[in-house]
């Protein structure tokens, strides 16, 4: 074997290794533990953890450095380390088995964390008592949806990301017979009443409800029970010229419409929609508390599941620590709104959720196995010599 | 005759905790004990007045004697007592000083100077022990009369300071919030089962009563546009008043639901009670029995009191009949103090362990063992009766991770005692025993320790599984820590550490290391499998669950870097001492970050002595770094 290749594995199947990359994942969760207060658990997984390096601004400009290894980069390296060890070192042994049974656990664990961090998908469904919903809503994407409600039956929708917003431009799509030119976007702002604000700057709205409100920019919130609410003005425009310029947020609920082309169109900047072949009706939500007091004691939601192939149509309780799992997705008890009349569902598709249940037994049973070995020589030796 | 000190040492401390469990006595003719086993539900749970008495006078005052530092005789001899006449008596209780202000500035605002705090002892013995701080210089705790003419005050102080975020308050803010919430209690006690300014109570509702049948009679003519007695409806109208402002204010629901109330937990409160007897029907007999004991209590009357506690506690025998059980149980649990005497007891272990270092080896080595044995057999009796109280498993808050961290640790000393017999478990669990006991002690000053769970948390199947493991992962993290901390200072402070005990407590460290990797990785991902049972996510980077993983890490490398030969003995000692650094900050410090899912306990007092924590364990590990020829042990003989 070369010297360099033999270097190169010496390298990766160290201990040393291991403890060097251990040593810096405790560095990295304790940094990123610490920087949650300012940035939130989401803000935190971004920057820390679903990505290689820790980037950190070279003070006063605004250029990206790493400044140390991210989670992706430690997780992987682990992982590496750990098959290239065991590959290395491998012998089918009684001994070794616990060792070997605990690592394959880990492996799973950390591959069944990659597959959560690159599938889960998590959305929220928030229904009123007696209502029925059948999509459910994003934390943290909003999209542009443009419908055509001509047709009473069906509509027709084209969601654009917000993504696309945030580049500014303008955006033609071919279900379109018009422009969207973005003229302003503002990933987190307050919309407020002209009247009350009294602002004298003139509305960059022309038409719906624009006109009559003034937008402020605020800073994006990482707060964990905070929503940044991202607005835009948004001009359309077809050969002819402008047909006028809409202000949109998913803050303002009623939709705004306008004709152009013999067609109706509705648009609405709203939090970005997954649609389900089912749907769900919220038939009770129950908050109860302890006597006496205001500390829940229990939420709970009773629901009808009905699927659109009508194979199914069943009454669940959903309540805390029992959600109901159907279609790949899981849908638990979240949260509660306007005096418990609406029930928030949180609704989570991670495909890998089996992964962690199988590591734990074998991480469980390896370590026991190997302790329990030892502890058994250890005992052994004590009644040889005594 | 050595042979038998141990056994003596045993006899004596087991003697001793028995007299714990002897009943509490009365003082007096009244029959306060059985008064303050008396249940009434308060936070959700149904509990002895005996407790409620305790717990609202550690939180008005930290602690449960009501005393002046002049006057070595106790105002009051137990809190039910002050209980008593804070319900039946609010005059009497207003003169006890029962709140605890510390701050300049609060004090200044309540016009309290610094010649009003000073205390004058009569002796001149007290006053040269003053000079030398062992008996207090300054009075820190003030009568409810002494406070009252600048409530509005308080309470307009404390108005302006809420609207700032707790974390982000000043001192004074957070002073004045706390006094305010603390008369507020206060307050809330006094309109539990009367109306304080009332000087007779039960006169009151024997008028009402009497008047009750015609005011109705107004109140339904009135409603009706019919011609009335006016003055009886504005009788009607006064009363209805007082009695929903009782309702609004009071405390405790004393009063248990009727025969026909299927719902055994729908208690009330006294002024609810009363409010319903306008809907006919007549007054709840209850609130008569509890304004009945007030005037016995206040024109000490024992006969009369100790028949009503009787005749009150044989109606709710019916129905309540465990739930007696358990109120009774807790009243001995309360006044046998099994933590705090463990506490006593652990210490005494500790000191008689190190003494056997030092001289007779075998008999005060045993003798500690035993001490140890006892207050493990008492801990564990008080943590026992704990979950039965509360039907759960042993681990539900802050204060009883304390205890359970305590517990796990002197548990696994007690067997490594067994098996090495050299003293080195018994001194780490008293250490560990008294510590954490006195963590569990400041923890229980913020009230009832016996909570009700938040719903999330209501399953006994995780709190079992993933709480206990996860904690017992704490304990042997710690230990680890705490025996390296033994055999750094004993090696370099002592000539005491041999080679063979050096090499002893190494195989101790390293195999409490490999118990605290099992259980703190199958806790957390125990723990895991809960988040993703009951928020949709297997991991989410909280960070208590980052605080877990990082003692799982930690233990890791320090089994990695032994079976790579990275360390040797004293590279063991001083990983495994990081590790009480780690375990420190998972328990503790991520409670302070005040975000997250797990932020059960938020303290600020505590985060000093955290760090100091901190500062001397890296201070041990400076320490050895020393090289091998500065420590007194291991030199060539």
């Amino acid at each position: 074997m070369p010297p360099l290749v033999r270097q190169f594995r010496d390298f990766f199947v160290s201990l040393k290794l291991t403890v060097v990359l251990l040593a810096l994942s405790i560095v990295l969760i304790f940094w990123a533990t610490l920087a949650q207060v300012q940035l939130g658990i989401w803000g935190v997984q971004e920057k820390f953890f679903h990505a290689f390096f820790v980037l950190g601004k070279i003070p006063g400009t605004e250029v990206p450095v790493p400044v140390f290894p991210g989670g992706y980069f430690l997780g992987g390296l682990l992982l590496v380390n750990l098959i290239a060890a065991h590959v290395y070192r491998f012998r089918l042994e009684w001994k070794k088995a616990g060792i070997q049974l605990t690592h394959l656990g880990l492996i799973l664990l950390l591959l069944g964390e990659l597959l959560t961090s690159l599938l889960q998908v998590e959305s929220s469904m928030r229904i009123e008592e007696g209502a029925t919903q059948h999509y459910s809503e994003s934390y943290r994407s909003n999209e542009l949806a443009i419908l055509d409600t001509t047709n009473p039956a069906f509509n027709e929708v084209v969601a654009i990301p917000e993504a696309v917003l945030s580049d500014g431009g303008a955006i033609q799509h071919p279900k379109l017979p018009f422009q969207v030119r973005i003229r302003d976007y503002y990933p987190n702002a307050a919309l407020q009443m002209r009247e009350q604000t009294g602002a004298i700057t003139p509305a960059l709205a022309t038409a719906g409800i624009g006109p009559r409100i003034a937008v402020t920019p605020l800073r994006l919130t990482y707060k964990q029970d905070e929503r940044n609410a991202p607005a835009a003005h948004l001009e359309f425009a077809g050969p002819e010229g402008s047909l006028g310029t809409w202000l949109v947020s998913p803050v303002l609920s009623a939709p705004q419409t306008f004709a152009y082309a013999g067609r109706t169109w509705e648009i609405a900047l709203r939090f970005k929609r997954y649609y389900h072949p089912f749907r769900i009706t919220l038939l009770d939500f129950a908050h109860d508390r302890y006597p006496g007091t205001e500390i829940p004691k229990n939420f709970s939601s009773r629901i009808r599941l009905q699927t659109d192939d009508a194979r199914q149509d069943r009454e669940v309780l959903i309540y805390m620590n029992n959600p109901l799992r159907h279609a790949g997705l899981t849908f638990y008890q979240a949260s509660f709104e306007r005096g418990d009349k609406v029930s928030i569902l949180q609704v989570v598709r991670n495909p890998g959720w089996v992964l962690p249940y199988v590591s734990c037994l074998l991480m469980g049973l390896g370590l026991l196995l190997q302790f329990g070995l030892h502890l058994a020589g250890f005992v052994r030796k004590r009644t040889t010599t005594t | 005759m050595k042979r038998w000190i141990p056994v003596l040492v045993l006899l004596f401390a087991a003697g001793w905790l028995a007299t714990s469990l002897r009943p509490p006595q009365n003082t007096g003719g009244l029959d306060l004990g059985a008064f303050g086993r008396l249940p009434v539900l308060v936070n959700g749970r149904l509990k002895p007045l005996d407790t409620v008495a305790r717990t609202s006078l550690l939180i008005l005052q930290g602690r449960q004697r009501v005393s002046d530092p002049t006057n070595p005789v106790p105002f009051v001899a137990t809190p039910t007592e002050w209980l008593a006449d804070v319900l039946f008596n609010p005059a009497k209780a207003d003169t006890y000083p029962t709140f605890k202000i510390d701050s300049p500035e609060v004090l200044d605002l309540l016009g309290i100077t610094p010649e009003d705090t000073k205390i004058a002892y009569a002796s001149p013995v007290l006053r040269t022990l003053a000079i030398f701080d062992f008996v207090p210089k300054q009075r820190t705790r003030f009568p409810f009369q002494r406070l009252e003419p600048k409530l509005a005050e308080l309470d307009r102080q404390a108005q302006l300071a809420e609207p700032v975020e707790a974390q982000l308050r000043t001192s004074f803010q957070k002073a004045v919030v706390q006094l305010r919430d603390r008369v507020l209690l206060y307050q809330r006690l006094k309109h539990s089962v009367q109306s304080p300014d009332s000087p007779d109570f039960l006169g009151e509702l024997v008028h009402f009563q009497k008047a009750l049948p015609a005011g109705i009679a107004a109140v339904r003519a009135r409603q009706k546009g019919e011609p009335h007695d006016a003055d009886a409806f504005k009788a009607m109208r006064t009363m209805a008043e007082r009695y929903d402002f009782m309702d609004k204010m009071g405390y405790l629901l004393a009063v248990p639901p009727a025969g026909d109330e299927p719902n055994p937990t729908a208690w009330k409160s006294a002024g609810h009670a009363l409010l319903e007897a306008f809907e006919g029907g007549g007054i709840n007999p209850n609130v008569m029995a509890y304004a009945a004991l007030g005037r016995a209590d206040r024109e000490k009357q024992p006969g009369q009191f100790n028949e009503i506690v009787r005749l009150f506690r044989d109606q709710l025998a019916k129905r309540f009949t465990p739930q007696l059980a358990k109120s009774d149980l807790e009243v001995r649990f309360n006044a046998a103090e099994p933590f705090y005497k463990s506490m006593q007891l652990y210490a005494l272990a500790f000191l008689l362990a190190i003494l056997s270092w030092l001289k007779w080896p075998e008999v005060l080595g045993r003798g500690a063992f035993y001490l140890t044995l006892l207050a493990f057999i008492a801990t564990t009796a008080g943590i026992a009766t704990r979950m039965w109280l509360e039907g759960r498993p042993p681990v539900t808050n802050l204060y009883s991770s304390a205890l359970f961290v305590g517990w796990g640790s002197v548990g696994l000393c007690l067997i490594l005692e067994k098996i090495h017999r050299n003293a080195i478990g018994s001194v780490a669990a008293g250490l560990i025993g008294f510590v954490t006991l006195l963590i569990a002690h400041h923890l229980s000053l913020t009230g009832d320790t016996l909570e009700m769970m938040r719903a999330v948390l209501d399953t006994n199947l995780w709190l079992a599984t993933h709480v206990v493991v996860v904690t017992i992962g704490y304990a042997a993290t710690f230990l680890a820590g705490f025996l390296a901390l033994i055999y750094v200072c004993r090696g370099v402070l002592t000539k005491s550490l041999d080679q063979a005990t050096a090499d002893a407590l190494a195989r101790m460290v390293y195999g409490i290391v490999c118990f605290a990797t099992l259980c703190s990785l199958v806790g957390t991902v125990l723990g895991g499998i809960w988040a993703d049972q009951s928020w949709g996510r297997f991991w989410g980077w909280d960070p208590k669950e980052n605080g877990a993983v990082m003692i799982v890490l930690w233990n890791a490398i320090i089994l990695h870097a032994r079976w790579g030969g990275l360390v040797r003995q004293r590279g063991l000692m001083c990983l495994a001492l990081f590790g009480n650094v780690i375990t420190s900050w998972s328990w503790f410090g991520t409670n302070m970050l005040g975000v997250g899912l797990h932020s059960y306990g938020f303290m600020d007092a505590a985060f000093w002595w955290l760090l100091a924590f901190v500062a001397t364990q890296l201070a041990l590990i400076a320490l050895a770094q020393l090289p091998l020829e500065k420590w007194r042990s291991f030199k060539a003989a």
